[in-house]
């Protein structure tokens, strides 16, 4: 029986002709991105010994700049660590601050084929590379880092194929909205996507969809390996070697079903949970709004937020909303400036932040109190997930939170007129 | 070298399907003290739960328990002394973190069908059985290989790299 893709590449870094659902393998680690909330005191310990620090980045994204005092300690302590070690990707403060997974994207730091673990559960961003990427805890990353491996249990995969077009300004966070209805939990099992659709969708949409993977609550999801995705990394990475990794023919899968691109519509996501729990934006029109933001890893690209200035360009937000932007990073950000995209933004009323996580996790910019209701295009909208466990968080596609930022309840974008 | 297997005895919580960890530990908690963080325990979906349990006491749920963040929240359910966790499923990140902060879990389809709140269930790491004391009614679970069991039952992962010098407490 053939492998799928997930399986080929844990087979090739565990020296293995073959992994099967069921195995435990233990994988040499290509790449260990260490952040700012494993710093803290109640997770980090003194390293003694880092197995490989050209394999290491360390990225503070999560309370930069420092928010409070214990931010600031951490991040004191990931510069100590940083400096005795030799580590040279480090995302400090500055021109290359930004969201761990987007750098990871901005950056090539993922090779196909190859294993990248962070103590970030939204790591599955870098599997639209190809990579076996999958979020760890902050054990398994002082374990990666000083040992160079680490352990996963292989699952069985379910694969989706992409057919035709999305048609805008429906989005891929629409599709994984769509998917989380209709097939709910991927617990314990990979997803493979690929399919016709692949030429036309950017390397921005497809990280949306694997970065959201997360909410489906899969083990690793990753993209089949195309001309558009490798000629990004090899863009990012001139000369260097790297053996992507395609599903075999008859691989086989818990499950295959395919998704029909051009069916999607703008979806809103209902307060406390992702699975199961989206509606068609026109089907929840007027519903008020207090706060709205856009960014995160799964809707801080630069993709996102030239739609946010398509849709807020010449209009204003509504009195009674605070639109916050965040870009994913502050390369992004500077590059949405030089297109014109942040002016529009900011003329419209929205606030646009430094690059972080920010609202996303309910950590800084945007902390939302009891009886507050947002629309968010983020990662998350569980129960006080952006603030107070009173406050209500809705969660769309970017097109869709700045339209009802616009109108001050949740709109359908495609019912904001040209 | 010999391996304990522990037998656990203990009441039982009943919680849903997909129980998120921003409900075990709420994000504003993420930067407290391990001990600050048992206090908000379930503090959005059940306030005052963590007054009521008992040292032992097992928690069983439905699918995809601890899905969401890579936050030790499976440290903070060993802080407040629950014995184990059993699941119909559980989130592979949870799961990690239970290998990782030396917290007893396991995966159990259908064991959330065949415990009602309050009932005595007996886990053992043994066999891999989930016991209903009450009805009799005994389920397997899905067995954990030795070398994570090895690790989850004596303090995680931290230990581990302790004893080998790899890293020490740190100096703050």
């Amino acid at each position: 029986m053939g492998m799928t893709a997930i399986e080929k590449i844990l087979a090739k870094n565990s020296n293995q002709a073959s992994v099967k659902p069921g195995d435990l393998v233990v994988v040499e680690v290509g790449t260990a991105i260490l952040y700012d909330n494993n710093l803290i005191p109640a997770n980090w310990r003194n390293i003694l010994k880092v197995k490989h620090p050209d394999r290491v980045v360390m990225v503070f994204d999560h309370r930069v700049p420092a928010k409070d005092i214990m931010s600031a300690q951490a991040h004191s302590t990931g510069r100590k660590f940083v400096k005795k070690f030799g580590i040279k990707r480090f995302h400090d403060v500055g021109a290359e601050q930004g969201i761990s997974h987007v750098l990871v994207a901005d950056h090539g730091y993922a090779l196909p084929g190859t294993v990248l673990v962070c103590g970030d559960s939204h790591t599955c961003s870098a599997g639209v590379f190809n990579c076996a990427a999958r979020g760890t805890g902050s054990p398994d990353m002082l374990y990666a880092v000083t040992k160079g491996e680490t352990w996963f249990k292989v699952g069985e995969t379910v694969r989706y194929d992409l057919i035709n077009n999305l048609s805008a300004p429906a989005s891929t966070k629409d599709v994984i909205l769509h998917i989380a209805n209709v097939y709910g939990d991927h617990a314990t099992m990979n997803i493979e996507f690929g399919g016709p659709a692949l030429p036309n969708l950017s390397m921005n949409a497809r990280r949306t969809i694997t970065t959201m993977s997360a909410e489906l609550s899969a083990e690793f999801a990753t993209f089949e390996p195309d001309p558009v995705m490798l000629e990004y990394v090899r863009g990012k990475n001139p000369g260097v070697e790297f053996e992507e990794q395609y599903p075999d023919p008859n691989a086989n899968y818990h499950r295959r079903n395919t998704i029909d691109l051009a069916g999607i519509e703008p979806l809103v996501a209902l307060p406390d949970a992702v699975l199961n729990n989206s509606r068609p934006a026109a089907e929840l029109e007027g519903e008020r709004i207090d706060q709205a933001f856009i960014g995160s890893c799964a809707n801080g690209t630069l993709d996102d937020l030239a739609v946010a200035s398509d849709m807020l360009g010449g209009r204003t937000v509504s009195k009674h909303v605070r639109l916050i932007v965040t870009p994913g990073s502050q390369s992004i950000y500077r590059q949405a400036l030089k297109a014109g995209y942040i002016e529009k933004i900011m003329d419209a009323g929205a606030v646009v932040t430094n690059a972080t996580c920010g609202a996303c996790g309910g950590g800084h910019l945007g902390i939302l109190s009891a009886g507050e209701t947002c629309i968010t295009a983020s990662t998350r909208n569980f129960k006080g997930r952006m603030g107070d466990p009173d406050s209500r968080v809705f969660m769309a596609s970017p097109a869709t939170v700045a339209a009802s930022a616009i109108r001050g309840s949740i709109t359908d974008p495609r019912n904001i007129g040209n | 070298m010999t391996m304990e297997r522990p037998i656990l005895n203990g009441q039982v919580w009943k919680f849903p399907e997909n129980i998120n960890t921003d409900l075990i530990l709420p994000g504003r908690a993420q930067y407290f003290s391990e001990e600050e963080q048992k206090e908000v325990v379930f503090e959005a979906n059940r306030p005052g739960w963590i007054r009521e349990i008992r040292q032992g006491d097992i928690i069983v749920a439905g699918r995809n328990f601890g899905m969401g963040s890579s936050r030790p929240a499976a440290r903070s359910l060993r802080n407040i002394g629950i014995g184990c966790l059993v699941a119909d499923s559980i989130n592979g990140l949870f799961f990690r973190n239970c290998v990782n902060w030396g917290f007893l879990a396991l995966e159990c389809p259908g064991v959330s069908n065949t415990f009602n709140e309050g009932d005595q269930a007996a886990v053992s790491f043994e066999d891999f059985s989930i016991t209903n004391k009450m009805s009799g009614e005994v389920l397997s679970a899905n067995a954990i290989p030795d070398s994570l069991l090895l690790t989850m039952n004596a303090g995680g992962v931290l230990p581990v790299l302790e004893a080998e010098g790899l890293i020490s407490e740190a100096q703050v």
